[in-house]
């Protein structure tokens, strides 16, 4: 039971992370608003429809 | 497990950035430089006078480009790793993923994170008047988690009161409603901001149908390291 358990919320805390990263990322170069970022990433920010400016 | 989910995920997410910025460069690109030449004013809108529909293309900027299709990359790469996470949450509970399956998660999530948000911010052309950008990204990143969850309390919610809640998560961006400027001050022709709403849309709905697809192909596919 225990090692069910742990097991289980081992995956959870795996498929957390996993989203997690992709929030990063998505936050990073979408929606960061340091200027050389922006920049670079103007274009797809206006292209994806992210807030830009 | 950790492995697998990332592997799938970045197989699926660079190919589809790659096609998305393929599909971005040739149907978006076009107008958004076209509206460059209003933000900067080296073209200006006349109302009734009009102005040219068509400008000469510029030349292929290699710098600017390269570094649109490398963010592209990024972004469904991004997107891809919380898609595989959620689809596989999924088969924990009993839904097989396939490639076929992956068609409908593609849709879901352009509408969770393209066209939900595009309902109150629709995608904007460079030099459009906006209200603060914090205020306009709060609201995105909430229109999107809760239409995200809606989408979920849809397809596995088994009593009306899941779907219930869905149908609250997804109006509810909607009813409180988007920042948007106190004044108009955009001096891109309508036409053109049309245009480019469109196209962006269109091609994100492209993109993402490959992502839910390719998503689904590499997770099934892959094997636990």
């Amino acid at each position: 039971m225990t090692t069910v358990l742990a097991q289980i919320n081992t995956k959870t805390a795996t498929l957390l992370f996993t989203a997690l990263l992709g929030l990063s990322v998505i936050t990073f170069a979408g929606h960061i608003q340091a200027a050389t970022l922006h920049d670079a990433a103007h274009d797809v920010r206006h292209a994806t429809g992210f807030p830009c400016h | 497990m950790f492995t697998r989910l990332v592997t799938s995920a970045l197989f699926a997410g660079f190919v589809t950035g790659l096609i998305a910025a393929l599909l971005q460069l040739v149907f978006v690109q076009p107008h958004l430089l076209h509206a460059e030449l209003y933000e900067s004013g080296q073209l200006a809108h006349a109302g009734a006078a009009g102005s040219p529909a068509h400008v000469p293309s510029e030349p292929f900027d290699i710098q600017r480009n390269g570094l649109s299709i490398l963010f592209t990359a990024l972004i469904y790469c991004g997107y891809a790793l919380i898609l595989v996470a959620i689809m596989s949450l999924s088969e924990d509970r009993g839904n097989r993923i396939t490639p076929r399956q992956g068609l409908v998660w593609g849709v879901a999530g352009f509408i969770a994170v393209h066209f939900a948000p595009a309902v109150g911010l629709p995608p904007e052309l460079p030099g459009s008047a906006a209200a603060d950008v914090g205020l306009r990204q709060t609201w995105w990143f909430s229109t999107v988690a809760a239409t995200a969850l809606a989408g979920w309390l849809l397809a596995f919610g088994t009593s009306w009161r899941a779907w219930g809640a869905a149908i609250v998560l997804l109006a509810a961006p909607h009813v409180i409603g988007a920042p948007h400027p106190d004044t108009f001050t955009g001096t891109t022709p309508p036409e053109l901001v049309g245009l480019f709403a469109g196209a962006a849309l269109g091609v994100g709905l492209a993109a993402w149908v490959v992502l839910g697809i390719l998503s689904a192909y590499f997770w099934k596919n892959s094997a636990d390291a």
